[in-house]
């Protein structure tokens, strides 16, 4: 089911969550909610889902105007941050919990809390209690839980906010898989860049109320709209007032042309990558992605002297976070560096 | 010099025995304490009320008037816990959910059967709703003037055990089981109060106990009719005045009993009904 969200608005007393925002979500696609704390996107979820109403403006599930309507009559699953699990019943009562209300019979019930127990992979904890469970499998039981009703479109709050790094990232690849099965509209709110490149189709990244750029991961990534989104979906540093990724820095042992001289502060080895941190003359600060053989041929020391060039096009930074507009690259991959 | 480590007092072991529970100062006080206090008296009371043989003892409580009180004791007791319990729930979620004007007065207001002496309490109900009621309301001497007093001085237990359950509920459970398409109704009876129900018992527990045993607000404005509105502490106290020790002894050790097997029957309720609680 496609989800339009037009113009909303949405105010907590002084502190405006949302301001005239505007956004189509596709049918079927997976779609993330991407901002640090505060930008609205937990407040944008939760008016799509009608736990909040909106000052201002109206959400259309396909061609139904659900803005006055009810969280019950949405057809909406949500899983929430912290799971909220019915903690007085067991994992089997959760997630038949929106069968049972509906008066579905016992038989229907048993099977399809059955089938969604072994899709989540608990079904061994199906007589357990919540806080009998892991966090990991706490929130599985939350999706089971949403997936019960057969929602037409998914909507998680930080799915993953609460869980340990290597759950996490499970999780995350296990929920791309959930999808690709069921193609059910999914949209998920996280503060977290690497998450929401990993699993989504598309990307809405939000500061401040307002959506700032959408599209997909590759997109924001490689032309991002302005400094904050930049700065927001990857790593940046700034060379001569230009922001760049510090991946896209060459680093060179003799001067070149267009290269800016540095010394070298420290040299962290980080596995695959090595991260460079350099000192410029003028007393600024410049870091560097680079590959540890490339680390390794140049045999980058502390207070060495080297020359760095940007390799792709930088965003000219300036002081107000706005944007100026984008600079032509500097040229091609330099040949010492590769 | 001495090191930071010397200079720290040993918080290993305390004038109460050491912290790894090995030590027997600290148990031992307790138990010497709980004693002096708890222990003794109930001795002394079974003691007292079985002295006279089985037998003495059964005569004294199937007395037809101390039967009559104790019976009396006991049906009240359960008819104002169970209406305490309603009222006490619907209270505290109005003090916890809803905002109203004068709201943290009432909030202290709930405290007040705690900190009044109870004979104050007996007292203000005589004139309030006695013989000379100024709302022309009389129940003093019926059975209804018992009920009046113990609702009264037990309002509190449900309120203030459920409030606090009541604050720490988890809203996001409404919200799910909203967004799974549950009605408000649905809500308070699948969600709210199943979580609500080991705090509504060990506040009507307490409020039981309580009530079996209340004397002050009771003894002015029931009047004390025997076979009608005589309550068992009342009656005890009758026969310690009449030099009956045993009698009273006995009738004591009734309520000693009841109580004490009321409370570990809510309690095993309790746990029964709260036992997710636990982790595996």
């Amino acid at each position: 089911m496609a989800i339009r969200i037009e113009g909303v608005t949405k105010r907590f007393g002084d502190f405006v969550a949302l301001l005239d925002v505007s956004l189509d979500i596709p049918d079927g696609e997976l779609t993330a909610l991407l901002g640090p704390s505060g930008s609205g996107k937990s407040t944008l979820l939760r008016i799509i889902a009608g736990l909040e109403t909106p000052d201002a403006g109206r959400i259309w599930l396909d061609d139904r105007d659900v803005t006055r309507v009810p969280p019950q009559q949405r057809g909406i699953g949500f899983v929430f941050q912290h799971y909220a699990p019915f903690k007085h019943m067991t994992v089997y009562d959760n997630v038949a919990f929106g069968l049972t209300i509906r008066k579905r019979p016992g038989s229907e019930v048993r099977t399809r809390v059955g089938e969604l127990l072994r899709l989540v992979q608990i079904e061994q904890f199906a007589n357990r209690y919540p806080a009998q469970l892991s966090g990991g499998q706490r929130q599985r039981m939350a999706l089971a839980r949403a997936l019960a009703v057969e929602p037409k479109v998914l909507l998680l709050d930080e799915p993953f906010g609460a869980l340990d790094a290597r759950v996490r990232k499970e999780l995350r690849s296990w929920l791309r898989r959930l999808h690709d099965e069921t193609r059910v509209t999914t949209v998920f709110v996280t503060h977290d860049q690497e998450e929401a490149m990993d699993v989504s189709d598309t990307i809405v990244v939000m500061d401040h109320a307002r959506i700032e750029q959408v599209g997909s991961p590759r997109d924001l990534y490689d032309r991002p709209a302005n400094q904050f989104v930049m700065s927001f979906v990857g790593p940046v540093t700034n060379v001569d007032g230009s922001l760049v990724r510090p991946h896209d820095l060459d680093i060179q042992t003799e001067p070149a042309e267009a290269a800016v001289e540095a010394m070298i502060d420290r040299v962290v080895f980080l596995g695959f990558e090595v991260r460079v941190e350099l000192v410029r003359r003028d007393g600024s600060h410049v870091w560097a992605q680079v590959p540890r053989d490339v680390a390794e041929r140049l045999e980058l020391a502390r207070g060495q002297i080297v020359y760095v060039r940007p390799t792709r096009a930088g965003m000219t930074a300036t002081a107000d976070g706005g944007v100026t507009g984008l600079e032509v690259g500097q040229g091609a991959v330099s040949a010492s560096a590769r | 010099m001495t090191s930071a480590v010397d200079a720290r007092p040993d918080h290993r072991s305390g004038v109460l025995g050491s912290y790894d529970g090995r030590g027997f100062m600290g148990p031992g006080l307790a138990a010497l304490y709980l004693g002096l206090i708890v222990l003794i008296p109930i001795t002394a009371l079974i003691w007292q009320s079985v002295s006279g043989g089985l037998d003495s003892f059964l005569t004294a409580v199937t007395r037809p008037q101390a039967f009559a009180a104790i019976t009396l004791t006991f049906l009240m007791s359960l008819g104002v816990v169970l209406i305490n319990a309603v009222m006490g729930t619907l209270i505290a979620w109005v003090l916890v959910r809803d905002d109203f004007p004068g709201k943290r007065l009432v909030n202290s207001l709930i405290d007040l059967p705690f900190a009044l002496p109870t004979i104050v309490t007996g007292l203000t109900l005589l004139t309030l709703y006695g013989p000379r009621s100024p709302f022309g309301i009389n129940v003093a001497y019926a059975p209804a003037a018992i009920i009046l007093a113990l609702l009264f001085v037990t309002l509190p237990f449900v309120v203030r055990s459920v409030q606090p359950v009541l604050l720490e509920l988890d809203r996001d459970m409404e919200e799910a089981a909203a967004s799974l398409g549950a009605g408000p109704g649905t809500v308070v009876r699948r969600i709210i109060l199943p979580n609500l129900v080991p705090a509504i018992l060990t506040g009507g527990a307490l409020a039981f106990a309580r009530c079996i045993g209340e004397f002050g607000s009771v003894v002015l404005i029931s009047g004390n009719i025997p076979f009608r509105t005589e309550v068992a502490s009342v009656y005890i106290m009758g026969q310690v005045e009449a030099d009956q020790p045993g009698e009273a002894a006995a009738v004591s050790l009734v309520l000693l009993v009841t109580s004490l097997v009321l409370l570990v029957t809510f309690d095993l309720v309790r746990r029964r009904v709260s036992h997710h609680e636990e982790p595996a």
